[in-house]
Order: structure tokens, then C-alpha cells, then sequence
């Protein structure tokens, strides 16, 4: 790892001002992610912004919606017991990520934007145009198992690895930032983008910005919820598909739904024509076995991650299944 | 990763350790111009790099077993490189240096962590636990104990981590059922396999009620 200035700010608006001042800053949070891909000479940054000093660890309930500092430890948050009493999904998704030793490092922010897991990317010797911008596709035409099958482009195919996110894509959330021109929210499912032709942008987010929290609106699924994560081996290990789904569920018909899948774009993958098709309708057994159909409608394999599509289908439909049985 | 220099483990007076004091006092240049004449030789002799790098260090005091160290480090040094390279501490392992293997494992301010991806002037301050931190004297901690009697490694190269991560599990109320210390042990990986008996050493020991 190359070495590198740290100043550690005390403040969001020193800590923008401290980034803005060098194009070749970073912020850091947890490290988890940073400090990884330092080792391995894929991002070397001159300079390091330690935000670890600044106020942001809190987690508020506020009339109508709980504001979650982007500071919060993964950890912290899968554990508040009201996070687990308001929005279990999100607790069921967070426990789903990593090892604990790895949550009670890794922030919320940090999540958000960590890296996608391509191997080519994070192979120096092989072209991946999301690290090196015009230098190839290892994973089109090569191994590419984990690849994504929904919003792919002939740059990239790479899938967003975060847990967390699918559930914040599944609950509404809003983003809060900070930047040289002030504050701003972003709508979750705004927050990264498909890769198109600048797949080395993962998201909306301007570089200069900070992330302050996150914010997720009251809701009424506090028991009809699931999050399946299907990946290699039971425990620590990334998602090959995921699922989050949020049912509202009065007298056997699905009165609200919420459905979002991990493993499958280069963002969380909410599923509205589903979501859709299932407001209103009695639950039944044939009704989430069509719903897993209609959820993989337009994915398209790569060869090695071919399997994801009939996958995507029974995650799906088992994930709504357990879900509306709790 | 970190060099190994024995330099930065020295004490430097406080005002004048950090590379930024120094450059906003003197400026580069100054510093360059003012040097003595051994090191413009060492220069010469293509020693500079070593003269950079020791320019770059920060100053960070950290406890560690609760030693306190006042130490000049890089700021890519990473906690575990500082414990095993610069405190001779090398209970704590380096498995994968990538966050994947737990061997890393140790507690900070009380909590787990890992190591190998922590930055250690990110530490500033903290109190660290390390698998030398845990026994008395020559009294092994009650975790240490159960992992000998249960049998709980063979080349025990993960063992350290194992059993930082396993007292952490309890402290944390994970250890409820032998599923539960499975799922809150996944990020520790042993490749001998002594999975189970790690199992039954965590379980002994939380069901012992002893102190931790
Ligand atoms: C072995 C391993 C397994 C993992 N498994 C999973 C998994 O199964 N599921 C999962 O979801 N995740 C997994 N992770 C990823 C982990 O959750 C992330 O690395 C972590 O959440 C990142 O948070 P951090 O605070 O450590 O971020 P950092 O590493 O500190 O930062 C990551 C990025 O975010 C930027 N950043 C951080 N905070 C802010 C902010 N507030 N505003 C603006 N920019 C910011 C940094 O500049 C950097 O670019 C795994 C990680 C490892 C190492
Ligand atoms: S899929 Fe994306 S991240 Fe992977 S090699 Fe191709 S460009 Fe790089
Ligand atoms: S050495 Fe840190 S997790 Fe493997
Ligand atoms: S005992 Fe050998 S790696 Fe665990």
C-alpha cells in the first residue's frame, strides 16, 4: 500500500471542505473496504479524511421516520432493538452481511458505497473498465458466476454486493448528504445507478459529498418480512441472489408489499410490477410461484450465472412464502 | 505492507514528531538544505527513500494489555503489522491481510475487530486486547482453559483469533445455542476443521458462568 496523509475531521463541513481541497482524498469510515483495496493498489488515494470523529453514530425516531447516522456501525443498527421492533428487515438484512467482526467495523455510509466484488476488478492484471475506465470486460465472456442478469450494459456486468441495501431499496429510504453546495436527499432507489457507459460511477453521489445518514419512513411491516440470501456456502459469504420482502397482511390478502432482490444489478433490485401484481390478491402457494415468475421477466444470463434465473424465481416465491408465515 | 524499520519505533518529543508540524515549520526544502552532511551521503547512496518514509510517520499512543505506547508510525500501517511487527506482539495472526479469515482478530475498547483492516493511527487512544492480554500471570484465561480441554485446534495457527472472537461472542449474548456460536463464529475460518470442539470450549465456558 502506497502511504498517504490522514487528518481526521471533527466536523461534516471540515470534513468536505478537508476532501474538496484535494481531488486525490478520501473519506474514510470503517475501512473495511478502503483499506482493502489500498493493499491491493486498486484505489490510492494521497490523502485520508478520517470522519470518524464527527457526529453521526446516532439512531433516531423522529414523528413519522428513524433517522440513522451514516456513522451507525452495521452492528449497532441490526442490534437496536428498535430497528428490530420497527424495520426487522433491515436488522434480518445487516445480520445477513459479513461476519460480526466485520459489522462492528463497517458503517452504514461505508456499506452504500462499497465496492462490487467482480473478481476482475479486483484483479490488477485483467481489464475491467470499472477500475481502469475503457480498459475492457474481463467478466463478459469470461467467468462471470456472480455477474449481475437485470441493467447490464456492454461495459459492465457487475452486481452492487451490499446486503444492507436491498432492504433500504425495499423500505423507501432516503439518502441525506452533505457537499460544497449543501445539503441534499437522494431517494434510495436513485442512489446507484446502472452501469451504462460509466460503469466506474457506482452512484449518484458527488464525489465531494458526504454521506450524513439515512432515513426510512414509518411503515407497516413490522412482522411480514424475509430476508433470503442464497450464496455458496451457509454463513459469510457475499449473495449470488438475494431477497427482501415486506408483506402487510390482513385476513389472508396482501393489503402492501414491498419486494427487492440483491445479487442480480449494479444497484438493489426493487421489483414494482411484482410488488404490483400482488396488491390486493389472497395469499396462496400458485400466487407466489407466479409472483417469482413475473420477477425474473427480462434477466438475461451470461453463461457461468445462467443459473440465477431460475434461482431469482424460487427466491422469490420461498422468500414471500416464509415471509407471509411468520 | 509497513516497513519494519526500528526507527519508528522510538519516542520523538512531542513537537516536533508529525510530518506536518515539521514541513509547516521548516518547509521541505529547509529540511533538505538543513540536513547534515551523513544523510546527504545517505541520500547519495540512494538512502533517500528510507529519509522520506521516515519523514512520514504520525505519532500515535495506544495501550495495548494495558501497556501504554507512545509510538511514530506511517499512517499505512495497519493495527496488525503495529502489533506483530513494531510490538513484537505475534499472538495475533495474519491470515489472509483481507478480512476474510478472522485470524486477525483482536478486542478494541471491548470489542472485536479485525485487525488487518484497521488502520492503526485510526486508534488513537483505544485500549487493545490481544491473545497475550488475556491470562493472569501464569493463569490461562477460563476461554484458553476450554480450548486445551475440548481439544478446540490442531496446528492452531487460528486458535488466537478463535478465542478472541469466541469471549467476544459471549460478552455479545451470542452464544445461546450451538447455531447461534456457528453464526457468530462464521468469520473466523479454520482450516484444520476443529470447528466442533471450538464449539463445545465456547459453550463450556458460557455455561460455566465464569468471570470473562
Ligand atoms: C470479507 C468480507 C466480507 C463481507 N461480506 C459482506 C456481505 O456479505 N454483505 C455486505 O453487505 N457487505 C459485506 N462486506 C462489506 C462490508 O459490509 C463493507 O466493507 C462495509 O460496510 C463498508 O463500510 P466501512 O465503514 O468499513 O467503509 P470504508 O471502507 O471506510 O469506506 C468505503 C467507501 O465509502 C466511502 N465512505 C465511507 N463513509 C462515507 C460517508 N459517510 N460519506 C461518503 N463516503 C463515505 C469511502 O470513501 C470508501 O470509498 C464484507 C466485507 C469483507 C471484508
Ligand atoms: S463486470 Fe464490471 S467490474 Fe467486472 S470486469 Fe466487467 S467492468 Fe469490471
Ligand atoms: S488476517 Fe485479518 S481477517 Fe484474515
Ligand atoms: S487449528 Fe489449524 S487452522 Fe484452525
Amino acid at each position: 500500500m502506497k502511504n498517504f496523509q490522514i487528518i481526521k475531521a471533527l466536523s461534516s463541513s471540515s470534513a468536505i471542505t478537508g476532501k474538496a481541497k484535494d481531488d486525490s482524498s478520501m473519506f474514510i469510515a470503517g475501512g473495511t473496504n478502503l483499506v482493502d483495496l489500498m493493499k491491493k493498489n486498486i484505489v490510492a488515494p494521497d490523502k485520508l479524511v478520517d470522519i470518524n470523529g464527527l457526529d453521526l453514530k446516532k439512531i433516531e425516531f423522529l414523528k413519522g421516520k428513524v433517522t440513522i447516522g451514516a456513522l451507525a456501525k452495521n452492528s449497532q443498527v441490526a442490534e437496536d432493538a428498535s430497528i428490530k421492533e420497527k424495520h426487522p428487515l433491515l436488522a434480518l438484512a445487516l445480520a445477513a452481511g459479513a461476519s460480526q467482526q466485520i459489522r462492528h467495523m463497517a458503517t452504514v455510509g461505508g456499506n452504500m458505497l462499497q465496492k462490487t466484488r467482480c473478481s476482475y476488478y479486483y484483479n490488477t492484471d485483467m481489464p475491467c473498465n470499472k477500475r481502469v475506465p475503457k480498459s475492457g470486460c474481463g467478466a463478459i465472456g469470461g467467468s462471470n458466476r456472480m455477474a449481475a442478469v437485470f441493467g447490464t450494459s456492454d461495459s459492465c456486468i457487475a452486481v452492487h454486493p451490499s446486503d444492507m441495501c436491498v432492504a433500504l431499496a425495499a423500505l423507501d429510504a432516503t439518502v441525506l448528504v452533505d457537499g460544497p453546495k449543501g445539503k441534499r436527499e437522494i431517494k434510495f432507489t436513485d442512489f446507484h445507478k446502472l452501469p451504462g457507459n460509466t460503469p466506474e460511477k457506482d452512484n449518484t453521489l458527488d464525489s465531494r459529498e458526504l454521506i450524513t445518514a439515512v432515513e426510512i419512513p414509518d411503515n407497516n411491516f413490522s412482522k411480514n418480512v424475509h430476508y433470503l440470501k442464497v450464496r455458496d456456502r451457509t454463513s459469510y459469504a457475499f449473495a449470488l441472489v438475494s431477497v427482501a420482502v415486506a408483506l402487510d397482511i390482513k385476513n389472508n390478502t396482501i393489503n402492501d408489499v414491498r419486494l427487492a432482490m440483491g445479487g442480480v444489478a449494479h444497484k438493489p433490485w426493487r421489483l414494482t410490477e411484482t410488488e404490483k401484481f400482488l396488491k390486493g390478491k389472497t395469499i396462496s402457494e400458485d400466487l407466489f410461484k407466479q409472483a417469482g415468475h413475473l420477477s425474473m421477466k427480462g434477466a438475461k444470463g451470461f453463461g457461468d450465472n445462467n443459473f440465477k434465473l431460475m434461482l431469482g424465481e424460487n427466491a422469490v416465491a420461498e422468500a414471500l412464502t416464509i415471509a407471509a408465515s411468520k | 505492507m509497513a516497513s519494519k524499520k526500528t526507527n519508528q519505533n522510538k519516542v520523538m518529543p512531542e513537537d516536533s514528531n508529525s510530518r506536518r508540524d515539521f514541513i509547516k515549520k521548516s518547509g521541505l526544502f529547509t529540511a533538505l538544505a538543513l540536513t547534515p552532511p551523513s544523510l546527504v551521503m545517505a541520500t547519495e547512496k540512494k538512502w533517500d527513500e528510507k529519509i522520506a518514509e521516515y519523514l512520514e510517520t504520525v505519532p500515535l499512543s495506544i495501550e495495548v494489555n494495558g501497556t501504554k505506547h507512545n509510538l511514530n508510525i506511517e499512517p499505512r500501517t495497519t493495527l496488525l503489522d503495529l502489533l506483530r511487527e513494531q510490538l513484537q506482539l505475534t499472538g495475533t495472526k495474519k491470515g489472509c491481510d483481507h478480512g476474510q479469515c478472522g485470524a486477525c482478530t483482536v478486542h478494541v475498547n471491548g470489542t472485536r475487530i479485525l485487525s488487518c483492516l484497521s488502520l492503526a493511527t485510526m486508534q488513537q487512544n483505544a485500549q487493545v486486547t490481544t491473545i497475550e492480554g488475556l491470562s493472569k500471570g501464569k493463569k490461562l484465561h477460563p476461554m484458553q482453559e476450554a480450548f486445551i480441554k475440548h481439544d478446540g485446534f490442531q496446528c492452531g495457527y487460528c486458535t488466537p483469533g478463535q478465542i478472541m472472537s469466541g469471549i467476544a461472542c459471549i460478552k455479545e449474548g451470542h452464544a445461546n445455542s450451538r447455531e447461534e456460536i456457528s453464526e457468530y463464529m462464521s468469520g473466523n475460518i479454520c482450516r484444520c476443521g476443529a470447528y466442533h470442539n471450538i464449539v463445545d470450549a465456547i459453550t463450556e465456558v458460557k455455561e460455566g458462568g465464569k468471570e470473562i
